[in-house]
């Protein structure tokens, strides 16, 4: 493999000295059937690895896992570079500025550590599919977005395959906010998932719509009313880019002044920017604690040398510096990862409607009213009435003539805390 | 590497899988296929096929706004339940919790949504600013003020309005047949 000679070629005695230190030996926590020495080292050889994010976070796991050993590491983004990065986001530089981050950071790693291949992709995780994400030994998420992760989350968990076992791709998640931070290591379907947490976000403060209307009190007030009420009101159906300067201007303007006229101070064009982009400011040493804490992770799952984070670990920083590890457990209502699946067979003569009977006759699922949905094509809602007059045909059609063998409908009903998948097999 | 797939087999739930529709998707459908509209709430769905974009018309029984009916619109984001679906009125109506551009002062669309709450709440939560309109909290000041002011004329300016009438040089949308 030509990466691999390289990469020997680049290796000099002592390299990875300090590394080595804890591959050579077991430690008091470490597995007894683990085999210190080559067998440990060989993932500078066989593993490669998926950095998601090239941002704060991005940069500094990207450099750790360049100076751990990792020698085939790919890295996705977005982004481009703003000057406003330059601070933390230590892998660019003035002259990268409007270059794309994937491309700057994997352009750096690889000038500045020799025998490292850094292959980057800088578009959206959505343009990736499945086969691209099977290359992969495990994933490294440090991203600042709900909606990616929660993707590639559900990506992940929905790629494994019972038959095959490198479907099962671990996912390292950091995030930071400010002072706070949690990194945690989701086996998809094993472990809880990202969705299993999703109410234990921090939620995004909004103010009371009124309140921005009538009596604001805050900068954040001024600002908001002019995002939130002015923008649609006077600009119509235009879509705001917050990343567009003229834009920001634009409701900056209008912010200082109703904040003049309120005698409010502190609005000021930064501020606008952060709040519409709701900016939490980033703080570089929450970015590196957290981020060596998933290349630690990533580290121990691909050498064995040491047991695993189980599940989540959490840093605030705010007062003082106060860690807690626990174990996140699964929501069996997890749209995701919970819920059940039922592999049904049912005879290629049966109605929608006949096989919804069926489904309220089991004992196993006590499911009273159930609505089906396979894929996006909704097959039959018990409400709201415009669906269910809409789907009603569909009861005297075959099911066979709408859901193809093999594949899945989820159902739902009242009467069910979580959804269940069925999956259907014609006889 | 660790031995992931023996965990994976002693798992007992290993049957337990995964859907092909987007979380925002299955959340909605529970929520859609599960809800309890009474008799002055209905839905109406301009493409059966989009479950995230939809209209719900409110029809009030009682109260002063009785025998009109209010288009709201919904839409939903596929970060759905994290974020609370955008909604609108769609006429422009007299209200003091609604502005002329359609905003909806109801603090569960905003300050505080949480993921537990669903689509329901939000329509119960509608269906309570037509029996109640809360002054206090305004969107529409000069409403607000006028039913603080004399609560007999603000009646008369919402019957008014309710036909497409003008209140104070504003001319609103008729919402009574
Ligand atoms: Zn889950």
């Amino acid at each position: 493999m030509a990466t691999a000679t390289v990469a020997q070629a680049a290796d000099w005695p002592g390299r990875y000295h300090h590394v080595d230190q804890v591959l050579e030996q077991p430690g008091p926590r470490t597995d007894e059937a683990w085999m210190p020495g080559a067998p440990a080292k060989s993932f500078r050889e066989n593993i490669k690895i998926l950095v998601i994010g090239a941002g704060g976070l991005g940069c500094e796991i990207l450099a750790n896992l360049a100076l751990m050993g990792f020698k085939d590491i790919h890295v996705i983004d977005m982004d481009t570079i703003d000057v406003s990065n330059l601070n933390r986001q230590f892998l660019f530089r003035p002259s990268d500025v409007g270059r794309p981050k994937a491309i700057a950071a994997a352009e750096f790693i690889m000038k500045r550590v020799p025998g490292v291949t850094v292959t980057p992709y800088h578009g959206k995780i959505q343009d990736k599919g499945t086969d691209y994400y099977m290359q992969f030994t495990l994933v490294i998420c440090g991203l600042d977005s709900v909606e990616a992760r929660r993707w590639i989350n559900a990506t992940l968990v929905d790629m494994v395959d019972e038959e095959n076992q490198d479907s099962l791709k671990p996912l390292i998640d950091g995030g930071t906010e400010g002072f706070r931070g949690q990194a945690r290591v989701i086996l998809p379907t094993i472990t809880s998932c990202y969705e299993c947490s999703l109410d234990m976000l921090n939620k995004q403060t909004a103010f009371p719509i009124c309140t921005i209307a009538n009596t604001p009190r805050l900068p954040e007030h001024c600002i908001e009313w002019a995002s939130v009420l002015e923008w649609p009101r006077v600009r119509g159906d235009e879509k705001m880019d917050t990343d567009n300067p003229d834009h920001i201007t634009w409701l900056y303007n209008l912010a200082a002044a109703r904040a003049k006229d309120f005698k409010i101070e502190g609005v000021t064009w930064a501020l606008t920017q952060g709040v519409v982009k709701n900016i939490i400011p980033a703080i570089a040493s929450t970015n590196a604690i957290i981020a060596a804490s998933c290349c630690n992770e990533a580290f121990k799952i691909v050498t064995s040398c040491a047991p695993y984070l189980d599940n989540y670990f959490m840093m605030i920083g705010t007062d003082g510096v106060y860690s807690y590890t626990f174990q996140h457990e699964k929501r069996p209502e997890c749209p995701v990862c919970g819920g059940e699946l039922l592999d049904i067979s049912v005879p290629r003569s049966w109605t929608v409607e006949r096989f919804i009977e069926s489904l309220i006759e089991r004992q196993d699922i006590q499911v009273k009213k159930p609505s089906l949905m396979s894929g996006a094509k909704q097959i039959y809602f018990q409400a709201p009435p415009q669906l269910e007059a809409a789907t009603r045909p569909n009861l005297e059609k075959l099911l066979s003539d709408l859901v193809a063998d093999g594949s899945e409908m989820t159902v739902t009903a009242t009467t069910l805390p979580f959804n269940l998948n069925v999956r259907i097999t014609y006889i | 590497m660790i031995k992931i797939w023996s965990m994976k087999k002693n798992e007992e739930q290993a049957a337990k899988k995964k859907p092909k529709t987007s979380a925002a998707q299955i959340r909605v459908q529970k929520d859609l296929t599960e809800l309890e509209l009474s008799s002055t709430m209905k839905t109406n769905f301009p493409d059966p096929a989009d479950l995230l974009n939809f209209q719900f018309i409110i029809t009030p029984d009682e109260g002063m706004y009785t025998g009109a009916s209010f288009t709201f619109s919904f839409a939903i984001s596929t970060n759905y339940p994290h974020e609370p679906p955008k909604v609108k009125c769609v006429p422009k109506i007299y209200h003091p919790n609604i502005d002329l551009e359609g905003n909806v002062c109801l603090n569960i669309l905003r300050e505080d949504w949480k993921p537990v709450l669903n689509l329901n709440s939000i329509m119960v939560g509608l269906q309570y600013l037509f029996l109640e309109p809360n002054p206090s909290d305004p969107l529409n000041k000069e409403a607000a003020e006028d039913m603080i002011k004399n609560r007999a004329t603000f009646i008369d300016n919402v019957k008014h309005s309710l036909r497409g009438g003008q209140v104070k040089g504003v001319q609103f949308d008729r919402v009574v047949n």
